[in-house]
């Protein structure tokens, strides 16, 4: 018996109810015995170090129990181990709290205080002060390009002639930068720490992967991880922000651990800028070629990244370059800038977003160029094998996904003549551009239980940052069952369950979905041998014959050699329509057609909910998102939601999202592909396209605000000047 | 955040005695005022809550519309009588903020809103208007959303507000009680320029309670438009906004009101450009020239210099909304 709430359609979010009534409870919202609260000092100095901490006032303010700072926090194993080679420098890795006096950029935590209540905690906390001595910092990427180095090892590569670019008939070079962007997901970082015991821990934490958080914890603590439990059983968004321990983190496992008593920690929104990652600002320099009818000859595509001084954030913007289009001669250089601002991180379509901006915008430039059409211009150069592997793609319809798009956007509306279409005043542009990214399938394991009752539960230890992974699931085990929906009990989010690896990488549908798959099937063969080979078992009917109150498997799943033996990616093509206003420069997006080819969709509503999302990202990335410092002070200027633009409902018209919906036969069972990165790689490139299209402006630095078109081309400051 | 006293004074003259107290500051919608003490940017002592005096009303005068200073921004941008006799102001409340802010924000708190320099509201970053003497955070760095009319050398901040934009446009005038009685100002005159003294905002003496506006009658209503642009369409401060309204007789303007907002420490009304355009006809070409002519004596700085493009562009563009031209 099918559950009719799955047809075409696809089921709605299991969670849905729970989360718009308010009972889904997030990290924050639980409330341990006894529980008191934490806040964080942050350093008001960009570089130097703490000459000391008066704590004497907040340590005497109503409700205090402790001020912990480097001066007086208990040693942390972990950090210990790691800087014990005598004579060596410190090894770069993650920013370690309360380890030292030494202050590497501007907010980071140099105290916390813990209080009996949260306002408490928070007023004592302005009560800290630390006199430091200063030294010079460097904040701006502009200003210390010259100081770049090799990112890795892969910072440098080639294939075919370097720069053969520069033979073709028609080129361009150009440079296109990205600000720093914040994941800002509506639900602060949140952790409750609270020791069991000397060496055993429980935490409610925001977090993408309660398995790594669980390792992490375990290697800066050094207890052993089974001590350790992790509950994140919702999370309100996260985009990456939430895929490592973070030094807030540690600082109210400490806090738990001095006053004996259950710790939360919530950062508040200006916080969110500084202490849980960003997207590092990027500049990109990219020289591209083609024959007189459009055949690329040769790609070079330049990177500087912005990092920390402590960490080497590594994400190749560079690579998309390399495997996104059929070229002979591609040579890449991506280097890394450290500066005196805390460590960006992952975050939506890492290092692809934001080489496909440039990538995308060069193609387009391109294609006016030779006066191809655009997408004619990638379809000249579609690669039919993976250009950087030469294996063949696992499977891969862009083609189709290319027609599907220009079709629903209205494609033959576009002028190919710049600044040539008005209506009502406004000018109109259409623009696209494609986003790809690595499909992957990691191991996971699912426990799968039938009840007595009817009721299959499913048990894995994934995290579920939004995109609807427990929908998903449960339409997986649903459909291999053959049972509704409403009998499936999706577990997740708690460490004790079977092993799933962190959300992140667009990597759990195919990974986690796998598992569950495997899990379901090898249930129903155990039904099936119980009852004698029944097509499809009466599982109630079965368990009652054989007086069993349940029957559960528990299945490891991963890929197998076709991993190997293929090129495996999700592609993306973005298609949007805007108006222009002429004088005041203002943007409106009109219309926007995603097209996902990324396989199989296991879940039609909550893909398309993805896809919205990450257009949304895209747009927001392309006419809105930039972190802005005054490098007078090393110092965010614009860390709250009123000054840091995300679009609003005003900003955002209808979004299609479409799908080729063909399963990949060789990445897992369902042959679906991951989406969440996709759907945001490319967009910033797409809307730029169209801005270029209505107005004859090339807009190569985001976001491209009003002021950047009417004339006066103003870099904000964290790009320098 | 500070402990402070809280009290709700029940008249209109017990709010009066407890506002002239030391480090008492008044309460109404506190969509801005919570945000300035949570940020440590103010600490009263001692918040008047004055919500419940009897000041909502909007009401029709002999010469014009009086409204309460606790009318609430959400319900003044719907009212019929200000939606038919002065939607200008309709248009630049709704303009403003976000439908959750306009609930909870009022006329007069509006009036009193503080500007939103990133530097005012950063009580690490030096600010004159903040804490006198410590210099301008804005006026060597990040400016891009700050005044290029009236600057002093001691504070280049803006008035955030578009409602005042539209009541400076609408010569409203400000009904201000203090103990000795009541007295009466000019919209345009209620805020001030920075001057040697950017700590204060505007006229109102610290033991002064702003009771309303009164709107005088118009022409205006058929020909008027606000038009503010901004980096997203909704929850965003201007860049710069324009308040236009014109009375046109057969194609020709007998009257017209200009201001603009995010361009100056007030709410900055164009008076010579409104005079040129008196006895011409409508016409992009003079809707050009009056924009031009009401840039004299901008002043750009280095990250808004943009603005001396973007506003006589709004100035046209709203003109021609204004007069029916789009």
């Amino acid at each position: 018996m099918k559950d009719s709430a799955i047809n075409k359609e696809g089921l709605s979010r299991i969670d849905g109810r729970l989360k718009v009534t308010g009972a889904a409870r997030y990290s924050a919202e639980y409330t341990p015995a006894g529980m008191v609260y934490g806040v964080l000092v942050g350093s008001t100095i960009t570089k130097g170090s703490i000459r000391s901490i008066d704590t004497k006032a907040a340590e005497k303010a109503p409700g205090v129990l402790a001020v912990i700072s480097h001066f007086n926090c208990p040693k942390i194993p972990g950090y210990q181990i790691a800087s014990t080679e005598a004579g060596k420098p410190e090894p770069k890795g993650t920013y370690k709290l309360f380890y030292n006096n030494k202050i590497l950029f501007n907010g980071q935590p140099i105290a916390v205080v813990v209080a009996d209540t949260f306002e408490r905690a928070l007023f004592a906390a302005t009560l800290v002060k630390a006199q430091y001595t200063s030294q010079a910092y460097q904040t701006s990427l502009k200003n210390n390009t010259a100081s770049a180095f090799a990112a890795g090892e892969n910072g440098e590569s080639k294939r075919g002639t370097v720069a053969a670019w520069k033979t073709a008939p028609v080129k361009l070079e150009q440079e296109y930068v990205i600000p720093s962007e914040v994941h800002n997901p509506m639900e602060l970082h949140s952790i409750i720490a609270h020791w069991d015991a000397e060496d055993k821990l429980t935490v409610w934490d925001k977090t993408q992967g309660v398995k790594d958080t669980q390792d992490g914890i375990a290697n800066i603590f050094k207890i052993p991880k089974e001590n350790i439990q992790v509950n994140s059983k919702f999370v309100g968004g996260a985009f990456g922000s939430a895929l490592q321990v973070w030094p807030h983190e540690v600082a109210a496992i400490i806090a738990a651990r001095v006053v004996k008593r259950p710790v939360k920690l919530m950062l508040g929104r200006a916080d969110m800028f500084t202490s849980v990652g960003y997207r590092p600002h990027t500049w990109q320099k990219i020289g591209i070629g083609a024959t007189e009818d459009g055949k690329l000859v040769g790609i070079s595509h330049e990177a500087i990244g912005q990092t920390s001084t402590y960490e080497d954030f590594n994400e190749e913007p560079v690579s998309v370059s390399r495997s996104t289009y059929a070229c002979p001669n591609v040579n890449t250089n991506y280097k890394l800038t450290a500066l005196d601002i805390g460590s960006p991180t992952w975050m939506r379509g890492p290092g692809e977003a934001t080489g496909a901006f440039a990538l995308e915008s060069a193609l387009d430039e391109l294609s006016y160029a030779l006066n191809i059409d655009p997408i004619e211009l990638r379809l000249k150069n579609y690669a039919e094998t993976d250009p950087e592997s030469g294996k063949p793609f696992s499977s891969k319809y862009l083609n189709e996904a290319y027609k599907m798009g220009a079709d629903h956007i209205g494609w033959t509306d576009r002028s190919p003549k710049p600044a040539s279409v008005t209506k009502d005043g406004w000018l109109i542009g259409y623009g696209m551009g494609g986003g790809m990214f690595g499909a992957y399938r990691d191991q996971a394991t699912c426990r799968a239980v039938m009840i007595a009752d009817g009721t299959l539960l499913l048990q894995t230890a994934v995290s579920d940052i939004g995109p609807g992974t427990g929908t998903a699931m449960v339409s997986i085990a649903a459909e291999i069952m053959d049972i509704p929906a409403g009998k499936i009990r999706f577990e997740m989010g708690d460490s004790s369950l079977p092993y799933a690896p962190s959300q992140g990488g667009s990597s759990i549908t195919a990974t986690v979905g796998s598992a569950v798959n495997d899990a379901c099937k090898e249930l129903k063969e155990k039904f099936s041998q119980l009852a004698g080979n029944t097509e499809t078992p009466d599982y109630t009917k079965i368990l009652k014959d054989h007086n069993l109150s349940k029957l559960e498997v528990t299945t490891a799943s991963k890929g197998g050699d076709n991993m190997n033996k293929y090129a495996m990616y999700s592609w993306s093509v973005h298609f949007v329509k805007v108006c222009v206003h002429p004088t005041t420069g203002v943007v409106k997006v009109d219309k926007v057609v995603c097209v996902a080819d990324s396989g199989h969709i296991v879940s039609p509503k909550t893909a398309r909910s993805q896809i919205v999302g990450g257009a949304i990202g895209g747009i927001g990335m392309a006419l809105m998102e930039e972190v802005i410092i005054d490098h007078r002070y090393g110092k965010l200027v614009n860390n709250n939601f009123a000054d840091y633009h995300i679009p609003v409902n005003a900003d955002i018209p209808q979004i299609e999202a479409l799908f080729i919906n063909k399963p990949d036969p060789y990445i897992n069972p369902m042959g679906a592909k991951g989406m969440g990165e996709i759907a945001l790689i490319g967009m910033a490139g797409a809307v730029a396209n169209a801005v270029y299209n209505a107005t004859g402006k090339r807009i190569r630095q985001l976001p491209i605000t009003p002021d950047k078109l009417i004339g006066i081309n103003q870099s904000a400051m964290v790009n320098g000047s | 955040m500070k402990q402070f006293q809280y009290t709700r004074p029940s008249t209109q003259q017990m709010a009066l005695d407890a506002i002239s107290k030391p480090g008492a500051k008044i309460i109404a919608g506190g969509t801005n005022l919570v945000d300035l003490m949570k940020r440590g940017v103010t600490a009263p002592d001692k918040l008047v809550d004055i919500n419940h005096l009897p000041l909502k009303n909007i009401t029709p005068t002999h010469t014009g519309l009086h409204i309460g200073s606790l009318a609430l921004n959400s319900v003044v941008s719907e009212n019929e009588l200000v939606l038919q006799k002065f939607p200008l102001l309709s248009m630049a409340l709704k303009a403003g903020a976000s439908p959750q802010l306009r609930n909870m924000a009022t006329v007069g708190g509006n009036m009193m809103q503080r500007t939103r320099c990133t530097y005012f509201y950063d009580t690490t970053m030096p600010c004159n208007k903040r804490e006198p003497g410590t210099g301008c955070g804005a006026m060597e760095g990040f400016n891009r959303m700050h005044a290029i009319f009236g600057t002093s050398n001691q504070c280049i901040a803006v008035n955030p507000s578009d409602m005042c934009v539209g009541l400076a446009a609408l010569d409203a005038v400000v009904i201000i009680a203090g103990r000795k009685g009541e007295r009466r100002i000019p919209f345009t005159e209620f805020h001030r320029l920075p001057e040697d003294h950017p700590e204060i905002d505007n006229h109102l003496a610290k033991d002064e309670l702003i009771i309303g506006v009164e709107i005088p009658d118009n022409n205006f209503a058929k020909n008027s438009y606000y038009l503010k642009v901004r980096d997203r369409q909704s929850y965003a401060f201007a860049l710069v906004s324009v308040a236009a309204a014109l009375d046109i007789d057969n194609g020709v303007i007998k009257k017209a009101r200009l201001a603009m907002g995010g361009v100056a420490h007030k709410p900055w009304r164009l008076f010579d450009a409104e005079k040129w355009l008196i006895g011409k006809p409508i016409s992009e070409e003079n809707f050009k020239q009056a924009a031009q002519m009401a840039m004299a004596g901008a002043k750009g700085y280095e990250y808004n210099s943009f603005k001396l493009n973007l506003a006589p562009a709004t100035i046209n563009e709203a003109l021609k909304h204004a007069a029916g031209l789009v």
